[in-house]
């Protein structure tokens, strides 16, 4: 039960780009169109997945033992960074089918600052292997849920008559903003 | 002028990192419900843009080219390291009320662009004062965005009561939708700026602002946005030749 309110904690309540500000560069640079937004969602569920459960176990298991609990963001942003790598060699080498629909927005996603993010935060509140993996989940689920209703809506926004000086960023800003108020909705559901 | 104060010019005014080349853009909208955090992340981000600058400029010549990326992550992150400990040891309020954010100035772009763009270019001293430049100028854009949504979201600048006593706070704006809705006025604002003089020297209106999120956040090719386009039109055209 606990588990199942950090992962719908996560995703709907501290909605990572809209409420905590991780990862707003892909979120308002790759939101244009729905089939993007998608997949960089994906991405971004897959990446931080393995980021969380590669960074918990190398904090608990070699940084906590050896006291090295200071080094975690020098460790965590190289380790993020040769993941990352990696991941994309591998995916490229045994599914070049997932690669050519996750594959351009991997090397986007060493720096969205939101994977380092959730990987500190679940050192900061002390969360086991499960918890971080679970809270991993339920954030990138809550940045797909964003991107993808922040890209359909921009597709409507096309037709729309906007403002001159309005058109491009403070838009979006703006329906971002319109998001945020609307997520508050769901703070209800966690006491 | 002398070339180290022109660099501080440069940071604060010409390539203002908020205004001008909107980097950095999660600590911008989240640490600012207040003037004052403003202005405590936006030095915290100085002193180690200038430090890491002073130091990979120091190391130019000995990195070599294929590891430099990894080499400045590992330069940046030692320096955010650092000044979260004496943070946390000689001002633990701020320490508090920046929390996450502290860390996670290792990937601000503004940091790593300017090591790439300026340090491992340009001796110390000149690599010194940019950072100092660039920094004070990320500090001023934070300090306005923070002071206006104080101001309207709480009634005061800098804890100090500026409003009048029958004012209704909005406290919307230090919420997190706050956020975005000061950014997009500021930048509508200066769009608003922009059009107005492009309309005055003739220059067609969609050649006046820099249009669509290429800007927003995305200068250098570590950062989302201007990376992704390009490589997705590659990968549209790879596709089209395929079929």
């Amino acid at each position: 039960m606990n588990i199942l309110l950090i992962g719908i904690g996560a995703a709907l309540v501290n909605n990572v780009v809209l409420s905590q500000f991780l990862g707003l560069c892909p979120f308002l640079g790759v939101s244009k169109k729905t089939d993007s937004a998608v997949g960089m969602g994906g991405a971004v569920i897959f990446v931080m997945l393995i980021a969380s459960t590669c960074t918990s176990l190398i904090y608990n298991f070699i940084l906590v033992p050896t006291h090295l609990e200071y080094m975690n963001t020098i460790v965590f942003i190289l380790v993020i960074a040769a993941l990352v790598q990696f991941v994309e060699m591998f995916i490229k080498k045994y599914s070049p089918a997932l690669y050519k629909s996750l594959g351009v927005y991997l090397p986007l996603i060493t720096t969205n600052c939101a994977v380092l993010g959730i990987a500190l935060v679940n050192v900061q509140k002390g969360y086991g292997l499960i918890e971080s993996i679970v809270n991993a989940l339920g954030s990138a689920v809550g940045f797909a849920i964003a991107i993808v209703i922040m890209a359909s809506i921009r597709e409507k926004m096309e037709y729309n008559d906007i403002p001159e000086s309005f058109k491009g960023t403070p838009i979006v800003l703006i329906t971002a903003g319109l998001m945020s108020i609307a997520f508050f909705g769901f703070s209800g559901l966690i006491k | 002028m002398s070339k180290a104060g022109e660099r501080l010019v440069n940071g604060i005014v010409k390539e203002n990192p908020t205004f001008v080349q909107m980097l950095g853009m999660c600590p911008t909208l989240a640490v600012t419900t207040s003037a004052i955090n403003g202005i405590g992340m936006g030095l915290t981000t100085t002193v180690i843009l200038a430090l890491s600058n002073l130091f990979i400029s120091a190391l130019r010549k000995f990195i070599p080219d294929r590891v430099r990326i990894p080499s400045y992550i590992i330069v940046i992150a030692s320096f955010v390291t650092m000044v979260q400990f004496l943070l946390e040891g000689f001002i633990p309020s701020l320490y508090d009320s920046l929390g996450l954010y502290i860390p996670l100035i290792v990937v601000n772009c503004i940091i790593l662009g300017r090591a790439e763009a300026y340090a491992s270019k340009n001796p110390m001293g000149l690599s010194f004062m940019d950072g100092i430049g660039m920094g004070l100028g990320f500090t001023v854009g934070l300090t306005t965005i923070g002071a206006f949504r104080e101001l309207l979201g709480n009634g005061s600048v800098f804890g100090f009561r500026v409003m009048p006593s029958g004012y209704t706070p909005i406290t919307i704006f230090v919420l997190a939708p706050g956020a975005f809705f000061v950014l997009a006025g500021i930048i509508a604002f200066q769009n608003k700026l922009k059009l107005n003089k492009a309309a005055k020297e003739g220059i067609s209106p969609e050649n006046a602002l820099c249009r669509s999120e290429d800007c927003a956040g995305c200068m250098n090719s570590l950062c989302g946005g201007r990376l992704a386009e390009g490589k997705l039109k590659e990968t549209v055209k790879e596709e089209g030749g395929a079929d």
